[in-house]
């Protein structure tokens, strides 16, 4: 059953591809929208002509530093923006006044669009990597903090009981119960989190930039390459897949401890 | 002798929840627990039962009222005691061996003799092989026994336990209440034993006080237990002496329960 899933899945995305194909290459078929022959290459590119980009990027080695930054990127974004968002979800998790105090603060600070914060970043940090990381951290901060700040007012009273009664200090308390179950809260954001910085990067490239494959994309824009904007999509695309499978495989290592659908739990 | 647990007019008032108006949970309790004694608290639902233990543990202050621990005022946590809980207590992140040595982590214990003291420990409480597990890869008599060993690792002079195995079915029960009966029956430590099952309090302990229904409970009852020891707790609910006192107790009881049952009744139908 898996498997002839999987087929009917490569089917169907063979089928979209000769579906652009014939639609797209000039000629081929009568033409039913635009008078021109081109003009439908023209707006949306052709797949073959792409796939020939996306083999000549690869080929030639020039795609490989673009990817390289934006990864570089993402995943400073992530680390920074998780870190701060770790440290300071249990600090207001933890002491209710501060919460009080900066809580309408935070309320305005996610409701504002942060992408308008980029030509900012861009005066502030330069046009290098680390304008988009700044980006990144606003869009991961928030995710990752209101996930442990829950995650911090949601910890057992039971299991913080248990451990009391065992002999924790405060301290122990916030290393060994707050800090491990916050943790976990970070996790289970984890691929939304990911998602977040890929996106700060790649709209921070896009915005201004000198690398990274959103620099490429603005490029080709700019030249009316429809074909390259189309294979940097494909290749940001790609490279999404490999970040949220890597982000799976992290995560199973990660968090052995939690029950799982359909787990089987031995019986004495 | 002075009593290992003394509860001297124990008052609890609690704030209620729309913030007006207040509950009182527990009034005027006296409770005094010899040393090396096992001592079962049993009353209706919704009594105070796990009130009082707060206390006792130093988790919640009271209203009004001393604890004495040793004859001494505890003031802050009660460093002497071991806690068992009703619910999930574990630490769901770390091991059974993990959880069971948490203790003495806290303690700054150092790291390989308490992994010892941790496998001695699993063993002692039939969970041999298991130290790698998580909880919820076991089973809710599996994760008591881990709390049991969590607690007693510590070897506190004074064991308050919650219902602790209210959650668990009938055989597994009895087989954990045997279990805690021979462990404590080694070096007799000082029992609270809160329960709202008479037999399981008659079978384990060496008295039982009986709570009135609440709110404001107090004890209403105290039945000294002179079943020979040591007991089988499946067998010795079939002998007459056992019979004989949980007619007595019941029907001290049975007041309360009725009222407990009306009281609740009442609060879901208004």
């Amino acid at each position: 059953m898996r498997r002839k899933l999987w087929i009917w899945q490569v089917l169907l995305l063979v089928a979209i591809f000769a579906f652009w194909h014939f639609a797209t290459h000039p000629e081929l078929i009568p033409p039913f929208v635009w008078d021109n022959p081109h003009r439908a290459a023209f707006f949306f590119g052709e797949p073959v002509k792409m796939f020939h980009v996306i083999v000549e990027w690869f080929a030639s080695g020039e795609i490989y530093p673009h990817l390289w930054v934006t990864l570089q990127e993402t995943a400073l974004a992530f680390v920074i923006g998780s870190v701060l968002g770790l440290v300071i979800g249990l600090w207001l998790g933890l002491t209710p006044f501060a919460s009080a105090l900066f809580d309408p603060y935070i309320k305005a600070m996610n409701a504002m669009p942060r992408v308008v914060l980029a030509p900012i970043f861009m005066v502030w940090f330069g046009l290098g990597i680390w304008s988009k990381v700044a980006l990144g951290v606003t869009l991961v901060f928030f995710i990752v903090f209101f996930n442990v700040y829950q995650g911090v007012k949601e910890v057992s009273p039971v299991v913080l009981n248990n451990a009391t009664m065992l002999g924790a200090t405060r301290r122990q308390l916030l290393r060994f119960v707050y800090l491990p179950s916050a943790t976990s809260w970070v996790f289970s954001s984890l691929h939304t989190s990911v998602g977040m910085a890929f996106v700060g990067a790649v709209v921070g490239e896009y915005l201004g930039s000198a690398k990274g494959v959103g620099y490429l994309i603005h490029m080709a824009e700019g030249a009316f390459d429809i074909n390259t904007v189309f294979a940097g999509i494909l290749v940001l695309t790609m490279f999404a897949l490999v970040l949220d499978f890597a982000v799976s495989f992290a995560e199973k290592r990660l968090l052995v401890w939690r029950p799982t659908q359909g787990e089987t739990e031995p019986q004495l | 002798m002075s009593a290992s647990v003394l509860l001297e007019k124990i008052t609890c008032t609690f704030a209620a929840k729309g913030g007006e108006g207040s509950y009182t949970a527990v009034r005027d309790v006296d409770l005094a627990i010899a040393d090396g004694e096992f001592v079962s608290v049993v009353g209706p639902t919704g009594c105070g039962k796990s009130t009082l233990l707060n206390v006792a543990a130093g988790l919640l202050r009271p209203s009004s009222g001393s604890v004495k621990i040793h004859g001494d005022a505890l003031s802050g946590i009660n460093r002497h005691a071991g806690y068992m809980f009703q619910s999930e207590a574990l630490m769901p992140w770390r091991s059974a061996l993990d959880n069971v040595t948490a203790g003495l982590q806290f303690r700054g214990e150092e790291a390989r003799t308490a992994r010892a003291k941790g496998e001695a420990w699993l063993e002692r409480v039939g969970l041999a092989g298991f130290g790698d597990r998580y909880p919820h890869q076991l089973s809710g008599g599996m994760r008591k026994r881990v709390s049991l060993a969590q607690m007693l690792i510590l070897d506190p002079q004074i064991l308050l336990m919650d219902e602790p195995f209210s959650a668990l079915d009938v055989q597994t029960r009895q087989l954990m209440e045997n279990e805690l009966l021979e462990l404590w029956s080694a070096d007799r430590k000082s029992v609270i034993f809160i329960t709202h099952d008479l037999e399981e309090a008659i079978s384990l302990s060496d008295r039982v006080v009986i709570l009135s229904a609440g709110p404001a409970s107090h004890p209403i009852g105290e039945f000294a237990i002179d079943l020979p020891r040591p007991r089988d707790v499946s067998e010795i609910r079939l002998s007459p002496r056992f019979i004989a006192l949980h007619d007595r107790i019941w029907h001290a009881m049975k007041d309360e329960v009725l009222k407990g049952y009306a009281q609740t009744r009442n609060r879901t139908t208004a």
